[in-house]
């Protein structure tokens, strides 16, 4: 009896047969197909070409494409500290058991609820020139109005004001969760062994929720480099492409100007340069502990 | 290094719920007090009222003929061992152990000395470079009693600090505190519900009962004159047996009672005049009553369990009235289960409860 049930059978593998086929159509198959796309000079209605490297060569020479993986480089090195640390604030702001706390952190996760468009709509009524928000305090105040929407430098940073808004209530809900793990006596046994508030923030808290500040930076980092509907939405990428991410480009080329294998390849670069500022943000943040 | 405490008119309530009601106690410098009490009683808020963790509602403690009771934790000059042991699971032993001196800025090589001090004397000095999850509960327990050495406390406190260790370890561990205690000569106070630990570590057991100290005193005259029901049911295993008191008739050596189930029970325990006489009760330990060899008079009693331990045996069984009723008897006994013997009780040990629960001995040349 023990014998046949240590042995393993092909019949066993039924039970997983529903799922596999899911995640094979849905995840691994896409995922070569495009592999393959990027190497095809492929027409909508004509079939697909072969053509080797040739695309990758074409998307790295696109002048557009420098522009966009600059702006979204900025874009993540910027947004992601900032919800990082921002959400780190609320959190130990928040982690307290009064009403007031309770209901603050209701009211700055509903944020995350929103669809994209409510939240560009939103935030479009409080940068548009005029009868915007930021201009009426603008004028209230005697300043020169600022446009927020279509001036470079500031188009970019509305858009990431915008997803931090949005965005916010995740990581202040993970920190939260790993906040309240932490055993209260910690907190006793430092209050005996005489640390000050600082300290305790430095010595006990901090260290015992890197494992989820580090999660909340990965996550972050991997939903920002792939920015898209604020900036189509809000700057339409402008002007002259200061706002428009890498996703922009690839939805530009592929959907737009029906270049589906220059947009692939373009879908492969992101993915490598999603796939390595997260193993570098994970390589950083481990690296210590190895000593 | 070690010093007074005085807990005088002491409260605490949660909301609408007292925990503790006016409670006045008095430690020796040097002196090793247990809190015991059943889950509940207040003896660990007791305990973290003088850590400083909880609040005082009313009264004052002080520690050293300083007062206390207002002082954050870290500045009482009192330190903890946790039940968890509360170490900081990210700093190795030596960070855990150093991490209050470093906070009031003590310099490092003191700290370093002081730290490699206490892991000598607990045999924890090849383990200071290892995180707390990489030692056993027993090594783990250590660290948390080293760092509380190194910060030469006036006073050391203990909540429940052996209840994860398993039996073997719980026993060891309970020496080496005897020792510890000897050693530093150090005012420890020790909360636990574990009576065992109570009786082989304290010089003074506090039974805590429902907001108010039951009674005080020294292991053994908890054990042989507890001043209440609770505490002489509470102390001791097996638990005292109880046989309601029908009848009292005083006489020259002491009381003689009517005990449905034993019927005549002469005793060397001198009641006064107050004493209510209605619902009292009469109180034997195990090894206070024997077996008597077959032939002999004395009080039937229908064995239901005999329990072996080897250098004795329990016998547990029912009077003729129902009443159950716990002997003990040689560990070679062969009495066995079904049977019925006759039991004997020894006048001077025996125990007699008024209806409010207050107990009444024997009194040596009385």
């Amino acid at each position: 009896m023990a014998e046949s049930y240590r042995r393993s059978r092909w019949s066993h593998a039924l039970f997983v047969v529903p799922y596999l086929i899911v995640f094979l159509t849905l995840l691994v198959f896409p995922l070569f197909w495009g592999m393959w796309l990027s190497l095809n000079k492929v027409d909508l209605f004509g079939g697909a070409e072969f053509v080797g490297l040739r695309q990758y060569a074409r998307v790295l020479s696109d002048p557009v494409f420098h522009q966009a993986v600059r702006n979204t480089v900025i874009f993540v090195a910027v947004s992601v500290p900032v919800l990082v640390g921002l959400g780190l604030f609320l959190a130990l702001a928040l982690n307290r058991k009064t009403r007031g706390a309770a209901f603050l952190r209701g009211l700055y996760f509903s944020s995350t609820i929103l669809s994209v468009t409510i939240v560009t709509l939103i935030w479009r009524i409080v940068f548009i020139p005029n009868d915007g928000l930021m201009a009426l305090i603008f004028a209230g105040l005697g300043w020169e109005p600022i446009g927020f929407l279509s001036t470079k430098g500031w188009s970019l940073f509305s858009v990431g004001v915008a997803t931090v808004w949005w965005c916010i209530g995740l990581p202040m809900m993970l920190l939260l969760a790993a906040l309240q793990q932490i055993p209260a006596d910690l907190y006793e046994a430092a209050a005996l062994d005489n640390a000050s508030k600082g300290r305790i923030l430095t010595r006990i808290t901090l260290p015992s929720i890197k494992p989820t500040i580090m999660l909340v930076a990965v996550i972050q980092i991997v939903m920002q480099f792939q920015l898209f509907g604020q900036a189509l939405l809000m700057t339409n990428g402008g002007p002259a492409g200061t706002s428009r991410p890498i996703v922009m480009y690839i939805y530009e080329t592929a959907f737009i100007r029906w270049d589906v294998g220059l947009g692939a390849a373009a879908s492969e670069i992101l993915f490598v340069i999603i796939l390595c500022a997260a193993m570098l943000q994970y390589w950083i943040s481990t690296r210590k502990e190895e000593v | 290094m070690s010093a007074a405490i005085q807990i005088n008119d002491v409260t605490k309530r949660y909301g609408a719920l007292t925990v503790l009601e006016n409670i006045d106690l008095e430690i020796a410098p040097g002196e090793f007090v247990v809190f015991l009490g059943p889950s509940g009683c207040g003896k660990s808020t007791l305990l973290r009222m003088i850590a400083g963790l909880e609040a005082v509602d009313s009264g004052t403690i002080s520690l050293g003929g300083d007062r206390i009771d207002t002082l954050p934790p870290g500045k009482r000059g009192v330190a903890m061992v946790f039940q968890s042991y509360a170490l900081y699971p990210h700093m190795t032993v030596s960070q855990n152990m150093g991490f209050g001196l470093q906070n009031i800025g003590v310099a490092p090589r003191d700290i370093d000395r002081r730290v490699k001090a206490a892991a000598e004397t607990l045999e924890i000095a090849h383990l200071l470079d290892r995180k707390p999850a990489k030692l056993s509960g027993g090594q783990r327990q250590r660290v948390a009693i080293g760092r509380a050495i190194v910060k030469e406390p006036q006073a050391f406190l203990f909540d429940e600090p052996l209840s994860n260790l398993d039996a073997a370890l719980r026993g060891r561990t309970r020496l080496e505190l005897a020792q510890l205690h000897q050693r530093l000569g150090a005012t420890m106070i020790f909360v636990t519900h574990d009576q065992v630990e109570a009786m082989t570590l304290a010089d003074r057991i506090v039974i805590l009962n429902e907001r108010r100290i039951e009674q005080m005193g020294a292991p053994m005259e908890i054990y042989q004159r507890p001043a209440t029901k609770f505490v002489a049911q509470f102390v001791g295993t097996p638990a005292m047996s109880f046989l309601p008191v029908s009848g009292i008739e005083d006489g020259a050596r002491g009381v003689t009672l009517d005990v449905a189930g034993a019927g005549r029970v002469e005793t060397g325990v001198h009641l006064p005049a107050t004493f209510a006489r209605e619902n009292a009760s009469l109180g034997i330990r195990a090894e206070d009553a024997k077996v008597l060899t077959p032939g002999e008079d004395g009080v039937p009693l229908r064995v239901k369990v005999v329990e072996r331990l080897g250098d004795r045996a329990f016998i547990y069984g029912t009077l003729s009235d129902g009443t159950d009723f716990v002997v003990e008897d040689a560990g070679r006994s062969t009495v066995a289960a079904g049977q019925e013997v006759r039991i004997g009780f020894d006048p001077d040990a025996l125990h007699i409860f008024d209806s409010a629960g207050r107990a009444y001995h024997h009194t040596e040349g009385a």
